[in-house]
């Protein structure tokens, strides 16, 4: 265990802290126990910038399964790095926001920074682990925190509905992404990513390399929402806005991308690779901005632009992945495209975060997020809007901000698709710019809508909740920093390039020769043109919004893919509620014929195919009188059963023989199963006789009618475990173990009574496990009863 | 109508410490005769159904106020932090350990740890079964 390991389970281990300190410091707001550890972490990760810059990693590892090849292997690279600094350091902030965001009084903070932390841990694990089952445990547990956090207001209707819908999502792709992950390992016998892709060259020719990749896109595409699967993304803006910010904008939707940059080097041989990211991406991209526009509500408008921000930086993150195909010039020519993509996502993180936190403060000091409602606030709230400014231009792509250089660099990617003859590049390439150019006019358009409609135009104080007024300096800090960090890498670009963004690109194109350094001015090239396009554009469709604005209600509102989700989710749950009706009737005597008819079917086949019936009498014991007269006893007592019409007759009689089996044990001397049958069978008729009380009342004139099905199954049983019991005894596969323990219960366990040292010493597992077994089964019967009647008997008491 | 089952009632009073006495003996032998934690839960819980039916729910638990749901929670304790206790000896979980102590009266007695695990099971079998006797007994 590394320092590297305490570090990414740090925050589950503050975790099991938080609900303590919540008790104990009501009066604390308990984000300020949280937020040291992401700063402390921050800090730490800081210092690995001095040793990834030089293009070195570390690896450190602890076994965990090491029977089936999984280490927890924490890997610190470019990539991972560039992850780790983003979840730490808006961590830090998201913390400090929530502080003030979240009110210690109404609020329950210990279960919210539970989740928080649960997610933080989970997301460093997802972006440091080099084993892919290890990162598939905590991918998952990302999906499991992003589910209570957006479900963390649980009394409204709509976050249940979120919760599952991501859930069910994400969960969905992650399932597929462990099916990749199991083929990726048939392939090349190993789940450590670095060794992955050292054999990456050798497995593109199996027939298994196509749908592990395509499986392992689901998983990356449901978590990154890209369209078709971004429809989670807008319902999960029901969690509070810090969550939004950190979760669903900066961080957990970035995995799918982490995923798809770290698997690039083991993929990207294949065009169906760089078709796919891209082409889902670039649609995602057009799909999300053009969205984004008819939103009214704030955090929904973010919603659609986070989505097409990150099939943005996914399209780029396919093409880029072409550039593995070629050495050299041209290597470094389309590889700008990942430099883009990897630039883009941090500055997306900055600008996003900041403007989420905007979103976050307009809706606590005004108590609408509507932009029906909202307008005019400039005067009430300066600062904030100077916030939205830096953010919203710097999304739409304007300088000096940083989005503005990301957005030139996205453009020349797009650009140099048109040169690209692989892959059938040179055939449908040219939609790519297009399509690019398109959607920066819409990404243009609602930026604009996002600032100017909630902060300029006619103030409407009737509409609002509260009167507004800034906000408290605690939540301003957090959105402060990131703006600056907008304005500071736009100014000052390369202060990323060598210590940050060359080593994450290192990690997705090994032995790349991309120049990451990044320029403010190209020169009157196509993508200033297009930017200036698309501004000149933008501000006019913006200004006459209200006019084109009707284009949306021709997309007809019964085929949108939220009604095939709902619609499928209710088919679903009918079809399997029908099948199900159709043999869970309620009755017990019906599930015992299913048992008992599946019992006998799977023993008999068995014992059929395997041709196990083997009957050997020169091995028996002679017959004597006291067991003759057992088995008659024993007979009787079980046909006569059959016979009675009272209750408590058969269950009298069913102790007689349940007696008489343990008359059996005494004779063949077996002292221990003697004792335990009989105390056994005297409780269990005094259990029958306490169940009976409960049974309906028997009429007299309701005879046992005889039923054909429970009597060839009954006889069925009977028949089957003769056979086996006859065969057992007759065909002895190996020898008998009972000479071990005849062996070795004195001298290795010191103890005389073999039966009592097995159960309690030799296979002492066992028994820990039945014991645990009954007792919840007893807690089981407690509930059951006990629950069903509380509700009642509370009542009737008052 | 009370039915008079005086003669249940005179013979449980006797047998009851009988009963109990031969489970605990049962308990404790167990590792050398036949016997042990499972059969001597069973008896004790026998004892105590008779003593249900001698006389009724009420006076039972009002006798021995016992909440066997705790019963069977301390004894997977017992059972299961012995299975544990193995490992801060740095021993595969569930090694037992025994030896021969000069106990004063006893004289020499063979002490054990696989005992405080049939401990476990002895109190998780009375806890179980009285748990589901006394839940479906109480219910009406």
């Amino acid at each position: 265990m590394s320092l590297l390991h305490l570090a990414i389970i740090s925050p589950f281990l503050l975790a099991i802290f938080i609900p303590i300190l919540y008790k104990l410091f009501r009066n604390i707001h308990t984000g300020w126990f949280v937020l040291p550890l992401p700063i402390l972490l921050f800090s730490y990760f800081l210092s690995f910038i001095s040793i990834t810059s030089t293009h070195k990693t570390i690896t450190e590892s602890v076994p965990w399964i090491p029977a089936i090849g999984v280490d927890f292997i924490a890997k610190v690279d470019g990539l991972g790095l560039l992850f780790a600094l983003l979840i730490t350091g808006i961590g830090s902030l998201v913390v400090l926001y929530s502080i003030y965001y979240l009110s210690k009084d109404k609020e329950k903070l210990n279960t919210f920074y539970v989740y928080l932390l649960l997610f933080m841990g989970a997301m460093l694990g997802v972006v440091l682990s080099d084993n892919l089952i290890v990162l598939y445990t905590f991918w998952e547990f990302t999906s499991f925190s992003s589910f209570l956090l957006i479900g963390y207001w649980y009394d409204r209707e709509k976050s249940r509905y979120g919760a599952q819908k991501s859930m069910l999502i994400t969960v969905l792709g992650g399932l597929s992404m462990l099916g990749g992950i199991i083929l990726l390992y048939i392939m090349t016998g190993t789940f450590n990513i670095s060794e992955i892709i050292a054999q990456a060259a050798g497995i593109t020719e199996n027939p298994l390399f196509i749908p592990a990749l395509i499986c392992i896109l689901l998983g990356a595409f449901t978590k990154s929402a890209q369209f078709p699967f971004h429809i989670w993304l807008p319902d999960a803006m029901e969690a509070p806005t810090p969550v939004s910010a950190y979760l669903h904008s900066a961080t957990m939707v970035k995995a799918g991308i982490y995923l798809v940059a770290r698997m690039t080097p083991v993929f990207a041989s294949e065009g169906l690779w760089v078709w796919l990211i891209a082409g889902f991406g670039i649609a995602t991209l057009f799909w999300g901005s053009f969205n984004a526009v008819r939103q009214t509500d704030l955090k929904a408008i973010l919603a659609f632009s986070t989505i097409s921000q990150l099939g943005m930086i996914m399209s780029l993150l396919g093409l880029g992945a072409a550039a593995l195909h070629f050495d050299d010039v041209k290597n470094s020519f389309y590889g700008a495209a990942t430099l883009a993509a990897v630039f883009h996502l941090f500055n997306h993180a900055t600008f996003k975060g900041s403007l989420f936190m905007v979103v976050g403060i307009v809706d606590h000091e005004t108590g609408t997020r509507d932009i029906r409602k909202l307008g005019g606030l400039m005067n009430f709230m300066p600062i904030t809007f100077t916030l939205a400014i830096i953010g919203t231009f710097s999304m739409a792509g304007l300088p000096p901000f940083n989005g503005f250089l990301s957005k030139e660099m996205f453009f020349t990617g797009m650009i140099r698709v048109l040169e690209l003859d692989i892959f059938n590049f040179e055939t449908w390439g040219m939609l790519f710019p297009v399509i690019a150019w398109i959607a920066s006019v819409f990404t243009f358009i609602y930026s604009m809508v996002l600032v100017f409609k909630t902060f300029t135009g006619k103030y409407q104080p009737e509409k609002l909740e509260k009167k507004p007024h800034e906000a408290p300096m605690g939540m301003l800090i957090s959105p402060i920093v990131l703006a600056s960090l907008v304005i500071i890498i736009g100014f000052f670009p390369n202060i990323l390039a060598n210590s940050i963004l060359s080593p994450a690109l290192e990690s997705i194109l090994p032995n790349n020769n991309i120049d990451v350094h990044i320029s403010f001015w190209h020169g009157f090239k196509p993508e200033l043109f297009m930017t200036i396009g698309v501004i000149a554009l933008g501000i006019l469709l913006f200004l006459t919004l209200p006019k084109w604005k009707r284009v949306y209600d021709f997309f007809p509102k019964k085929l949108t893919l939220n009604r095939l989700y709902d619609n499928g989710l209710e088919l679903i749950q009918r079809a399997s509620n029908k099948l199900t009706k159709t043999y869970m009737n309620g009755s017990i005597r019906t599930y015992l014929v299913y048992i008992f008819a599946f019992f006998i079917f799977i023993l008999a086949t068995t014992i059929a195919v395997k041709n196990a019936f083997i009957f050997d009498t020169s091995n028996i014991s002679s017959i004597g009188f006291y067991e003759v007269l057992l088995a008659l006893a024993i007979v009787i007592g079980s046909i006569s059963i059959l016979f009675v019409n009272s209750r408590m007759t058969a269950i009298i009689l069913l102790g007689a023989v349940g007696y008489t089996v343990s008359l059996f044990y005494v004779l063949f001397r077996a002292p221990d199963l003697a004792l335990t049958q009989l105390v056994i069978e005297t409780i269990s008729v005094a259990l029958f006789l306490l169940c009976f009380y409960h049974l309906p009342k028997k009429r007299n004139e309701e005879r046992n009618r005889f039923k054909l099905t429970n009597a060839i199954i009954s006889i069925g049983v009977g028949a089957i475990v003769t056979v086996i019991a006859l065969s057992a005894h007759s065909n002895k596969v190996f020898d008998s173990i009972s000479e071990y323990y005849v062996e070795n219960t004195y001298t290795e366990a010191a103890g005389k009574n073999m039966v009592n040292v097995i159960l309690v010493d030799f296979r002492g597992f066992d028994t820990l496990f039945e014991i645990t077994v009954l007792t919840i089964a007893a807690l089981g019967i407690f509930a059951m009863i006990k629950l069903r009647m509380g509700g009642k008997k509370k009542n009737e008491n008052k | 109508m009370k039915t008079n089952d005086l003669i249940l009632q005179t013979t449980t009073k006797v047998v009851l410490f009988i009963i109990i006495l031969f489970s605990f003996h049962i308990f404790f032998a167990g590792h050398y005769t036949p016997g042990g934690g499972f059969v001597g839960g069973l008896l004790t819980s026998g004892a105590i159904i008779l003593l249900m039916l001698a006389f009724d729910m009420k006076t039972v638990s009002q006798i021995l106020p016992v909440n066997y749901i705790y019963m069977a929670a301390t004894g997977l304790l017992f059972a299961g932090g012995t299975a544990a206790g193995a490992l801060f000896f740095n021993v595969p979980l569930l090694t037992h350990a025994f030896g021969h102590v000069d106990l004063p009266i006893l004289g020499d007695t063979a002490l054990h740890t696989a005992t405080i695990f049939d401990l476990g099971v002895f109190l998780v079998v009375v806890g179980v079964t009285m748990t589901i006797i006394q839940t479906i007994g109480e219910d009406e």
